[in-house]
């Protein structure tokens, strides 16, 4: 049996309210359908792409209105005894303060006997499901005590994290100035962590070799802010981290990736409008006040990277394109689009570092703070 | 030496004139015509003997000249020289010399077709004098290659007169010149056997037939004299044959060799039971027990009626013949009387397109008048030749002998296992006896378990009902009968469980519940497993003049392995091929049948894959086979399409079956999904709401009929 982890913030404890009692109530709702002789049905928000919009005045990717009525049948009896005693377990997770990763749900299934999963994604389907259904009610997945696996980006910088001992609920302080050369790691869980900091802005690097860089040279502490590695596209609580910091303490946040398709289609924009697989949950991940610093397309001529680029694949040009043409993202920002359509005219992609081609510290001396004086110019 | 190398004896050239004696009518008048081929000598491909390639090897290559000599001389044979050369050569020796064409190219081929000309003469004389077939087919091994084969039957017999002839004489019979469908066409067939038998081992044909109870039975001793396809009777008597009131027995010692599984004697047989099931076959086989095929049905083939050719079937050359041949008055009187279909108004329009006068003087018709009367009678329209001369099996009796035939398959390979497992004491008649009684039985004992309906939606629930329900029935039925056996005998109680009808009141529902309805198939119980089983047989059709009519039938599922190709069998005139499936318009129909529209696998351009049974047959008053051998028939696009349609029918009936098969496993997965996962989601909602157990149950319970209640709606 899982210990019981018996301190909870004030805001945990609302959220865990509310859980509950969104699970009770659907639970209820279906037993007195039964009772009553007719077939029980669990109405979910239709994930996928068809059922997304982009909200221009949010700023983000949100879930259409189009739902999903699962009506039990006998063809859904498998799936439908799943979803309930995933949600049974859930309850559980919550009242006992305890969590379970994707993985960890799978192999909690397996005492389900005929009803098991065999293969995770069956699960992480079913899971996908019950966090949609329960979106509409305000709780995210962590509210149901569902965790991602991967784990969350490194932090460096002027800030300092308050989490709390799990056994005893008493403050931790974490000084994120205080990791030498190594950095504070977002956990997957990030509800319950205050902050304090006095930063200017947060900068989002994708490379953690970038991150490194300004890292070791405490770039932090000259230009006053907080490093975040996203690490590729961000994970959930990497996002949600950010946007949590640049909700409560304010901050602007500055993106700076590789110049190329997948870098500012894939990485810069699900981190500031979430991406349209997961619209469901987009509202808790998505940074909206997130700008682009570079690396820009316009930044390979500002700065003579020409001969430091790379040709773009066919899959980079396609995915431009695709993005062009469908990416509610792209043709709601008509600079994006003229940024990206210059790049695929250009051909090429410039990587971070190619700056080190003047020399390894240029990015540091150069190019951040010129870049900085006129966070305005940035892209949207 | 040089200038007359030793190959150039073989190198002569050979003139042949074929000629090809005409039989005689019935009345015995006969005709020759014959036809003459002039074939050049070619020497450009001499190779000198090795003796003379020494030679010129030896010699200075001066003295090669002599070779270009040497052809120039060889072309020297005049045309005096060459004519003394040319001469008739007979029918018998044509075939002498090309065995292969009438089917004796191997031992076990040669077998195999002497019984099956045999078989088909007994099944023809049978039919045509309205008697139930009853035939004995013993083969006798002498040696490891020399067999003795044996064929009797209970038909009409043959009078006195004609024995020789029909036996001792190539091209003899009353089938060639009728159109009417019949088994044997040509008359070449049993003479041949014989010719085979006399050639291989210089023994004569033994034939005795009698016609009548208080007639007596001849004893004929014959061989063929090649030269002059001409019957030498050997021997000559009367004798007894007290057990016979009519009937004929023919014997032929041949270099065989004989062998059971595919194309053999064995598989023909089996299939002739299939094609005729109003026949009683009894089979000896050497090393054997003896297989009896029970009559299935009594009810012979329709009585098929004789045509008169119909004009657009005939060939010029026909068409001269028989100018020269008819009785008519004149040229309208000949097509009037002659072809069947020609009016005196088609007639006048034939001769006026024709350019002649309907009044016209038969002897008076020259060659070229005859050309343009072939040509008119193409251009004009007549009526389609008359179908009532085709006899199809029919639907009822295709399913009868497909019926016979699986329970045959199934008997057969549980007798070889027995036997395999250990020699039985009983002697080879008692196993006979045995056998018998069981295909009987298990053949009354099929039952139509389910009729194919034709409601997609509903009534799989009944049919599985029916299903299961005959199934419990089958093995009640089982255990009890085989108790009761135990009791008795005990070597009986290993009898072959079979799906039983005469079971209490529940079982005469079953029988009730499903009348044969032709037109969707069928599903029967085979040795305790559900066979789908339908047969089509589609309104006669042209081909060149000549009506014909085809029929499929196809049985699916029970012993039939599932991982293979189909098994083909392919009937023409109710006579089963075994050779040349590859060759064959009928399986090529059915390879170009697209079975995947069925839900059948299927390989490109090969048989389909599945536990599948294919029957087809065509029926003809002339069945273009490809050979004398008659072993393929010919690629008419006419009978492929007829025959795509009936595969089609058959197809699309099947899938029907198939469909249903598989929504009731469905349904019975969803039934068993059911069982399964209500108790899940009980206990989920018990884990979520933490109320008690028995509120649990309740909530199983109340689940369980909503879901049933909506499965069954």
């Amino acid at each position: 049996m899982a210990e019981t982890r018996k301190h909870r913030s004030a805001q945990q404890a609302k959220n865990d309210k509310i859980a509950i009692k969104s699970i009770d109530d659907s639970a209820s709702y279906i037993y007195g359908k039964i009772m009553k002789g007719q077939k029980p049905e669990i109405e979910m928000p239709l994930r996928g792409l068809s059922n997304v919009v982009y909200d221009s005045k949010k700023g983000y990717f949100e879930i259409g209105r189009s739902k999903k009525v699962r009506t039990l049948t006998v063809n859904t009896a498998k799936t439908f005894a799943q979803t309930l005693r995933m949600m049974a377990l859930s309850k559980e997770l919550v009242v006992t303060n305890d969590f379970a990763t994707k993985r960890d749900a799978y192999y909690q299934s397996k005492n389900w006997r005929d009803a098991k999963f065999d293969e995770q994604p069956e699960s992480d389907t079913v899971m996908d499901d019950i966090e949609a259904m329960f979106a509409v009610h305000d709780i995210s997945r962590e509210d149901l005590r569902f965790v991602p696996q991967e784990h969350g980006g490194a932090v460096a910088g002027e800030l300092t994290v308050i989490d709390r001992d799990m056994e005893t609920g008493k403050k931790i302080v974490i000084d994120c100035t205080k990791f030498g050369s190594g950095a504070y790691s977002v956990p997957s869980f990030v509800e319950q962590l205050e902050f304090k900091t006095n930063a200017k802005f947060v900068l989002a690097i994708e490379t953690h070799g970038m991150f490194q860089r300004l890292q070791s040279h405490n770039y932090w502490k000259k230009a006053h802010c907080i490093l975040v590695s996203l690490n590729g596209v961000p994970s959930r609580s990497c996002r949600r981290f950010v946007r949590r910091l640049s909700d409560e303490c304010k901050l602007p946040v500055y993106a700076f990736t590789d110049c190329d398709p997948y870098g500012i289609s894939n990485i810069y924009r699900t981190l500031k409008v979430g991406s349209g697989n997961a619209a469901h949950i987009n509202r808790f991940f998505c940074v909206p006040n997130a700008t682009y610093l570079g690396l820009a397309p316009q930044d390979i001529i500002d700065y003579e990277l020409q001969d430091a680029t790379h040709k773009l694949s066919e899959i980079d040009i396609k995915r431009a394109r695709d993005a062009l043409k469908n990416d509610p993202f792209f043709t709601e920002h008509k600079a994006w689009a003229k940024a990206m359509e210059m790049l695929v005219k250009m051909g090429v992609r410039a990587e971070q570092q190619a700056l080190s081609k003047h020399g390894l510290n240029f990015v540091i001396d150069e190019y951040l703070p010129a870049k900085l004086k006129k966070p305005s110019a940035f892209l949207p | 030496m040089s200038k007359k190398p030793a190959t150039k004896r073989s190198q002569k050239p050979q003139q042949q004139a074929l000629s090809f004696a005409e039989p005689a009518k019935k009345a015995g008048k006969a005709e020759t015509a014959s036809r003459s081929k002039a074939s050049h000598a070619h020497a450009a491909a001499v190779k000198p003997a090795p003796a003379d390639a020494e030679k010129v090897r030896e010699a200075p290559p001066v003295e090669a000249a002599p070779q270009v000599a040497d052809t120039k001389v060889r072309m020297r044979v005049t045309a005096e020289k060459m004519g003394t050369q040319q001469r008739d050569i007979s029918i018998s020796e044509f075939f002498t010399k090309n065995r292969h064409l009438l089917g004796f190219d191997n031992a076990s081929r040669a077998l195999l077709t002497s019984i099956k000309e045999a078989v088909d003469n007994s099944l023809d004389a049978c039919e045509e004098a309205g008697i139930p077939p009853h035939i004995l087919i013993r083969i006798t091994e002498i040696s490891e290659t020399r067999y003795r084969m044996h064929v009797e039957d209970n038909g009409p017999g043959i009078i006195k007169a004609q024995i020789p002839k029909v036996f001792g004489k190539l091209l003899y019979g009353s089938k060639f010149h009728r159109l009417r469908q019949s088994r044997g066409q040509q008359g070449i067939g049993i003479s041949a056997a014989g010719m085979y038998g006399q050639l291989t081992t210089g023994k004569p044909v033994v034939v005795i037939s009698k016609t009548g109870a208080d007639k007596p039975a001849h004893n004929y001793h014959l061989t063929i004299d090649t030269t002059q396809n001409k019957p030498v009777i050997a021997h000559e008597a009367v004798v007894e044959w007290p057990h016979k009131e009519h009937g004929t027995s023919v014997e032929i010692e041949m270099e065989a060799s004989y062998k059971g599984g595919r194309k053999s004697v064995d598989e023909f047989i089996q299939m002739v039971a299939v094609a005729n099931p109003h026949a009683r076959i009894e089979y000896f086989a050497p090393g054997k027990a003896p297989v009896i095929y029970p009559q299935v049905t009594t009810e012979l083939p329709k009585e098929t009626k004789e045509i008169k050719p119909h004009p657009h079937g005939i060939e010029l050359g026909i068409l001269q013949r028989m100018l020269q041949g008819s009785m008519a008055r004149n040229l309208g009187g000949f097509l009037q009387g002659e072809f069947s279909r020609v009016s005196a108004a088609v007639a006048e329009e034939i001769c006026k397109t024709a350019g002649l006068s309907t009044a016209g003087q038969l002897k008076k018709v020259t060659p070229a008048e005859s050309e343009r009367l072939y040509q008119a009678i193409n251009q004009t329209k007549m009526m389609a030749p008359p179908t009532n001369c085709l006899a199809p099996i029919g639907e009822p009796a295709l399913i009868d002998g497909l019926k016979a035939l699986l329970v045959q398959r199934h008997i057969a390979e549980e007798e070889a296992a027995q036997r395999r497992k250990a020699e039985e004491a009983a002697s080879a008649a008692d196993a006979a006896q045995r056998a018998e009684a069981k295909v009987t039985e298990a053949l009354k004992n099929i039952v139509t378990v389910a009729q194919e309906s034709d409601d997609e939606d509903g009534e799989a629930d009944e049919v599985e009902d029916d299903l299961s329900k005959a199934k419990k029935l089958a093995k009640q039925k089982d255990v009890q009968k085989k108790l009761a056996r135990a009791k008795e005998v005990e070597a009986q109680a290993e009898a072959a469980p079979v799906a039983d009808a005469e079971a209490p009141a529940e079982g005469d529902a079953v029988a009730e519940a499903a009348p044969t309805n032709l037109a969707l198939g069928s599903v029967i119980n085979v040795f305790d497993k559900p066979v789908f089983v339908t047969a089509v047989t589609r309104s006669p059709r042209v081909y060149r003049g000549n009506p014909f009519q085809v029929e499929a039938a196809l049985a699916y599922g029970g012993d039939l392995g599932a991982d293979e190709l189909a098994t083909v069998c392919r009937f023409a005139n109710r006579v089963p091929l075994l050779y040349q499936q590859g060759a064959c318009a009928m399986s090529q129909a059915v390879m170009r049948t697209n079975w995947r529209g069925y839900d059948v696998e299927q390989a490109r351009g090969a048989l389909p894959t599945g536990p599948l049974l294919i029957v087809v047959h065509i029926a003809s008053v002339w069945v273009p086979f490809t050979s004398e051998a008659k072993e393929a028939v010919a690629h008419y696009d006419e009978i492929i399409n007829e025959l795509k349609f009936a595969l089609q029918e058959c197809g699309r009936r099947l899938s029907r079956h198939i469909r249903r098969r598989r929504r009731m496993a469905d349904e019975m997965k969803k039934a068993k999904y059911i069982e399964k996962y209500i108790p899940h989601i009980g206990a989920a909602l018990q884990d979520i709401l933490k109320f008690n157990d028995s509120k649990r149950d309740k909530l199983v319970d109340e689940l369980t009929g909503i879901l049933e209640r909506s499965r069954n709606m």
